[in-house]
């Protein structure tokens, strides 16, 4: 080590612990620091995900794990593919995806604009609105059956008051063509304020003198929010709906435990038919390729809604 | 006229809007409302057609979602001695009495220790990681940022059918120790990310002054960074709490008993004749209110920690 002014003070500091390795450079402490992470997320993901791709070749099933495993090949991919069941849950998940970020967009931004309008106690209401999103979706989507009992259940009171329809003459989980929107409803109700939070953080990020100069031109109110409101709040819109649609397409836990998947399998989505394939008919290396099939799936997406949201930044 | 503002709503408009909001808070509450009331409300009162609003309060539920019970005949029921505690009396009336705790403690508890234990570990592991990012120049620094982010994309599920085979070869399915690791890997990567964004907002001064003082940079990095970064540290935790505390689809794919946490088990709290749903609203109650807690306490930073520091305010 060399002996420059600043070493000599250094080592006339107390020593302690960080003493006997002071002697590190940056690069090895920058490396210290990061190597644990990368190696948990290597053991604890990259790992599995390697182990995925080599088992969606195979026809092992773990609940046998001393019968002789197979390479098949393709085989199992073919048949994810050309199979019709898959693609009814691939229906019901795009039905799901697109209702949930259609109303959580429309309430979400519409509740975020709201609020902006600056009124005494706007804080409080935005911090309450906000609790649903926060709280255990397993949880609470098994309470939502509770709420959705014909007869019993306050959401079907609530309905029947509102509408006169008797409470009794619908179930929204039982029935084929209400339970699809059951859970649009529930998760609706949760993420909604997770897309609001993010307008409203457009909304704010609005210069006032934007809208001064607007008002010098005479600009409608309308011709405003077209042209000034909409656009500047846009891209920060389409990181919602990017988080939104992420999470949506992994969906399991608040469907599972408000309808199973049921009735039928009409609100069996992916996540939830993987689950079954996997864990309930042991098709290990059948649900493997499913799941590369997925995580391709959504990287894509992603990947290329990156780019799209990236080109509206720009602008 | 001199202190109206054109970008200032009218007071009408306020009025509206703020009316309107309340009104969307109002029925958006009623279902957390509805868990708080069920859980204080007799079995018969909770399922009672019109829904009660006004009850008499009962601790029934509290005691159901704490306690097993057998039935009893009357005749055994006369031959017992008096009971001599509230929550006896209780089951009593229902011609029952108390055979033991129920699991609901445990769960828990082992809510508790999971949360708690991943949370410690992957603020631990992403400070250094983040502060590493934040201050270094790492070799393809902005790759691996990505890589740690991505593992976000996968469904839980899809990561299980390997972890769960992962687990059984080295003996930690169903054992807090798997569950704390597997949980300190997903929160790791939002501890990265958000911790990177709150050392990047503290001016390099401060640890190039300490270093000149003579501090190394280790000293530089827990006296001088590390107390800065406290608040950020903080809300960083929570999220990652909040993120173990609710995750349902690992607990109920690798953990059956030892080491269940409560959102796989609260749902499976039966009654006679299906779910008890005043010990299920307890249940959830108790395990639903610190979160709100923390929810209130984090407000300011909750953007932030749900896009993952991708959006601040």
């Amino acid at each position: 080590m060399s002996d420059t002014p600043i070493d000599r003070v250094a080592k006339a500091t107390p020593p302690s612990v960080a003493a006997k390795i002071r002697g590190l450079s940056d690069r090895a402490i920058a490396w210290l620091f990061v190597l644990p992470t990368i190696f948990l997320l290597l053991a604890v993901n990259i790992f599995p995900l390697i182990w995925t791709i080599n088992l969606s070749f195979t026809n092992f099933r773990a609940n046998r794990p001393n019968r002789e495993v197979d390479y098949i090949g393709l085989r199992n991919y073919e048949r994810i593919l050309t199979d019709e069941d898959i693609w009814l849950t691939m229906q019901a998940t795009a039905h799901f995806l697109f209702w949930t970020i259609f109303f959580q967009v429309l309430i979400g931004f519409t509740l975020a604009w709201l609020i902006n309008r600056k009124f005494k106690g706007n804080d409080l209401w935005t911090t309450l609105i906000v609790l649903p999103m926060m709280l255990s979706p397993a949880v609470v989507g098994n309470f939502w059956t509770f709420l959705y009992q014909p007869q019993i259940g306050l959401f079907n009171y609530g309905i029947s008051f509102l509408t006169g329809i008797d409470p009794s003459s619908f179930q929204m989980i039982g029935d084929v063509s209400l339970a699809p929107w059951s859970i649009v409803i529930v998760d609706t109700w949760m993420w909604t304020p997770f897309v609001m939070l993010i307008c409203l953080a457009g909304l704010r990020s609005i210069p006032d003198y934007i809208y001064e100069a607007a008002e010098i031109d005479r600009a409608s109110q309308w011709r405003q929010f077209w042209t000034i409101t909409v656009p500047m709040v846009l891209p920060f819109l389409m990181l919602a709906v990017l988080f939104r649609g992420i999470e949506n397409f992994k969906m399991f836990d608040l469907v599972v435990q408000l309808t199973g998947g049921g009735p039928g399998s009409v609100t069996e989505l992916t996540s939830i038919n993987l689950k079954r394939e996997a864990f309930e008919k042991w098709r290990t290396g059948y649900s493997s390729a499913y799941a590369i099939i997925l995580f391709v799936t959504v990287f894509g997406l992603a990947s290329i809604y990156v780019k799209a949201l990236n080109k509206v930044k720009e602008r | 006229m001199s202190s109206y503002s054109i970008t200032e709503p009218s007071a009408f408009q306020k009025w509206l809007a703020g009316t309107l909001v309340v009104a969307y808070a109002i029925i958006t509450l009623l279902p957390l409302v509805w868990i708080l009331t069920t859980g204080f409300k007799s079995p018969v009162d909770a399922i009672a057609y019109p829904p009660k609003v006004f009850f008499e309060p009962s601790l029934e539920g509290y005691v159901n979602l704490f306690t097993t019970r057998t039935r009893v005949s009357p005749e055994q029921l006369e031959a017992l001695p008096e009971p001599e505690t509230w929550y006896e009396e209780i089951v009593r009336n229902r011609d029952m009495v108390i055979a033991g705790p129920s699991r609901y403690g445990e769960r828990f508890l082992n809510s508790v220790i999971i949360g708690f234990g991943s949370t410690f570990l992957s603020v631990f592991l992403g400070t250094l990681a983040a502060y590493a990012f934040s201050r270094f120049k790492v070799p393809l620094k902005d790759d691996l940022l990505f890589f740690i982010l991505s593992t976000r994309m996968m469904p839980p599920i899809a990561v299980a059918i390997p972890i769960f085979l992962m687990f059984r070869t080295l003996g930690l399915s169903d054992t807090h120790l798997g569950m704390i690791l597997l949980y300190t890997a997903v929160n790791i990567s939002l501890a990265v990310w958000l911790l990177k964004g709150f050392m990047d907002e503290i001016p390099r001064e401060y640890e190039e002054a300490a270093l000149i003082d003579g501090y190394t940079r280790f000293q530089a990095f827990y006296k001088v960074v590390l107390p800065q970064a406290a608040t950020g540290i903080a809300s960083t935790a929570i999220f990652c709490l909040i993120f173990s505390w609710n995750e349902y689809a690992f607990a109920v794919l690798l953990t059956s008993g030892t080491a269940q946490t409560a959102p796989p088990f609260i749902p499976t709290i039966i009654g006679v004749g299906g779910q008890d749903w005043p010990a299920v609203a307890a249940g959830a109650t108790l395990f639903l209110v610190p979160v709100m807690v923390f929810t209130i306490l984090l407000r300011k930073h909750l953007l932030r920690g749900i896009t993952f520091g991708a959006v601040r305010k």
